[in-house]
């Protein structure tokens, strides 16, 4: 373990983070910044956000203890359940969070970026319950795997808009929604779906997540009157890990980040085989931040790759990026195939299908329990429903 | 030619084209033809995967580019192999820079004639290296400010920017629009005497650059209408562009009204 974990409060983790954006998205970042700065010291906001996680989202969510699980790999696991929040998995609690920002800012528009689908519905939903008109991005790819979330959002009143640009997947509607939002930011709010982008979405997403690890924390205190040896969840742009990693930075846990190894490490000209991005990627600078980024060597960034759609990005949040660089966060992959092991076996032991995502965790803890200590805990950070239709497709299974 | 020296002969043309496409041999020649028609400074785009400040057509134009093999070793030599006596801008992302190193950046963009460097992504808060590779190198960083750039900002940008003042027309990205808004001419009026101001993002026609100039521009930047005719293959129709909006800002500079002081 390191040192002692030290913010620059102003935009930074270390030399990660930043916010190189176009001057046009200068202002409106500013102004997000003290909305939120001022908003998450205020009792009223606070409370209508504990209202709604409570009574819409359905917070707390439990931490329950994996009797199989626990049998089979001879140590104490829990399951932190964020696959039981409204909507399949941990994306409501950041979407709540900021739309009751842009609410008190007078937005009357919402923009997403989608990849699986997940934060679009998330948003989707936050959008009707709030009364925002909503318009999210989503690849072309993208749409053509996740036919199902396309539905769910347009039936929750959602427009999709298919971006055709670059990969037309995930970083491609991420940089397709800066582009509206920098022509229309009077009126929209671009909710960020991760703990990635310009600060101040690291930081306001990280916030808003790390109700995860605030319950895990009460939660495991309960139950076994002490800390858990380890934390693991999967990452992607890293807002379920941050999220409950965010309460445990200061104490004797160890923290392990599962990327996705996809179908491996290496890299051909355009497109890494993976997902993982603070295991293979360099420095570079990805949608407004400095981060670990897959790129070629003059600094394209290449297309990323993983079963799991959530996971199926070039860039990762720059706290996770710093984190990782002080030794504080253990970068580790599973690759498709471990992750298709964890789907099953949570499905079978547990009876509790995870995500595609979720199920990277899982299967990393099957294939090195050794490093989990006497009691780890496992973010589900969602539910598998969504991703059976890719799991049947899968040959060998 | 220096960039401040361009800027003694006002008012100035600069075009943007992205280099590489349609083909990183073409360019060379597309930068001759655009400034034998009149163009002051030429801005040569590096082609980014990810080009977040643009517009779908020169999104598609660094896609074409990247495709025919466009990387910034290839960059650096067709750039050279430019030979024309206007000032030759870089215009790219930072990644793209970061990525090569910024001290052989600007030593590449010395070496290739390159006078100036504009980075879209790169605000002035995060600039300070680059700024001072390219102080080693004599080369300028030229930052941009918007119409929505609140006004203590805009002198601060003003502080560190070099060469020119590089004005964003109107919130958004890039790409060819028909309307030119009040704002406009509001930032032009807001930024504080003694730097050269360009105006570029959605700037097509004879009459908006007129107007642009009318209203104290002392360059006109035009880009994705360039970069729509190249991929058409109307070049004779880019270099009439080009002469056209010439003389209009020539004219338009020519009938401001000379202010009594
Ligand atoms: C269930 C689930 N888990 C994890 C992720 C990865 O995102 P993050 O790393 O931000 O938690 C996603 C993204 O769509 C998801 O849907």
């Amino acid at each position: 373990m390191s040192g002692q974990i030290v913010y620059d409060i102003n935009t930074k983790f270390g030399k990660y983070g930043g916010r190189f954006v176009p001057e046009t998205l200068r202002q409106p970042l500013e102004e997000l910044a003290s909305a939120y700065e001022h908003l998450k010291h205020n009792d009223k906001f606070l409370s209508e956000y504990d209202f709604f996680l409570r009574d819409f989202a359905g917070r707390p969510t439990p931490l329950y203890f994996a009797k199989s699980l626990s049998r089979e790999l001879g140590r104490k696991i829990y399951l932190k359940r964020e696959d039981l929040v409204h909507g399949g998995a941990h994306k409501l609690n950041n979407t709540l969070g900021q739309a009751l920002v842009a609410k008190q800012m007078g937005k009357t528009r919402l923009i997403a970026e989608t990849g699986a689908g997940q934060h679009g519905v998330a948003t989707a939903i936050v959008g009707a319950c709030l009364s925002f008109e909503t318009q999210v991005y989503m690849g072309e790819v993208d749409i053509e795997r996740q036919k199902m979330n396309v539905f769910r959002m347009e039936l929750l009143g959602a427009d999709v808009i298919p971006v055709r640009s670059g990969s037309r997947t995930l970083k491609d509607a991420i940089n397709e929604a800066f582009r509206d939002w920098s022509a229309n930011y009077e009126n929209t709010h671009y909710l960020l779906g991760t703990a990635a982008g310009p600060h101040p979405f690291p930081t306001m997403v990280r916030d808003f997540q790390s109700i995860i690890g605030k319950e895990t924390r009460e939660q495991i205190l309960r139950a076994e009157g002490r800390l858990p040896d380890s934390i693991v969840a999967c990452v992607g742009g890293g807002s379920n890990a941050i999220g409950i990693y965010a309460p445990f930075l200061q104490d004797k846990v160890e923290l392990i980040a599962v990327e996705a190894g996809g179908q491996g490490i290496g890299k051909t000209n355009k497109t890494a085989e993976n997902g993982a991005s603070l295991n293979c990627g360099t420095n570079g600078i990805l949608h407004g931040a400095l981060t670990k980024i897959l790129q070629d060597p003059y600094g394209q960034i290449l297309e990323s790759y993983s079963i799991a759609a959530g996971l199926d990005y070039p860039g990762v949040g720059p706290e996770l990026a710093y984190l990782a660089e002080m030794g504080r966060v253990q970068p580790t992959m599973a690759d498709d195939k471990i992750a298709l092991k964890g789907f099953k076996a949570l499905s079978q032991l547990e009876g509790i299908i995870p995500a595609l995502e979720s199920a990277h965790a899982v299967g990393y803890t099957l294939d090195s329990p050794e490093i989990l200590g006497d009691l780890a805990i496992i973010n589900i950070s969602g539910r598998g429903d969504k991703d059976l239709a890719t799991v049947m497709a899968h040959e060998n299974f | 030619m220096r960039i401040s020296d361009a800027f003694h002969h006002k008012p100035l043309l600069i075009a943007y084209i992205c280099a590489g496409d349609p083909s990183p041999a073409a360019t060379p020649e597309l930068v001759k033809r655009i400034s034998e028609a009149g163009a002051d400074i030429i801005e040569l785009g590096l082609p980014h995967s990810d080009p977040v400040a643009d517009g779908p057509t020169i999104q598609e134009s660094s896609q074409r580019a990247i495709v025919a093999g466009m990387n910034t070793d290839t960059y650096f030599e067709v750039v050279s192999a430019a030979k024309v006596e206007i000032p030759k801008i870089f215009m790219g992302y930072y990644n793209m820079i970061y990525a090569r190193g910024l001290e052989k950046f600007a030593s590449d963009c010395a070496r290739s004639g390159i006078n100036g460097v504009i980075v879209p992504d790169l605000p002035p808060e995060e600039a300070e290296p680059l700024k001072i590779a390219c102080q080693n190198h004599g080369v300028d960083l030229i930052f941009l400010a918007a119409p929505n750039t609140p006004q203590h900002r805009l002198e601060r940008i003003v502080d560190q920017t070099s060469g020119f003042l590089y004005l964003v027309a109107r919130p958004g990205v890039t790409g060819v629009r028909s309307d030119l808004l009040d704002d406009t001419k509001n930032l032009i009026a807001r930024v504080p005497d003694g730097i050269p101001k360009a105006v570029g993002f959605g700037i097509s026609t004879p009459e908006q650059a007129a107007e642009i100039v009318s209203a104290g521009a002392d360059a006109v930047i035009v880009g994705s209408a360039c970069v729509d005719l190249i991929a058409k293959g109307k070049l004779a129709e880019l270099e009439d562009l080009i002469r056209k909006m010439k003389l209009a800002i020539e004219i338009a500079e020519k009938r401001k009204i000379p202010t009594v002081c």
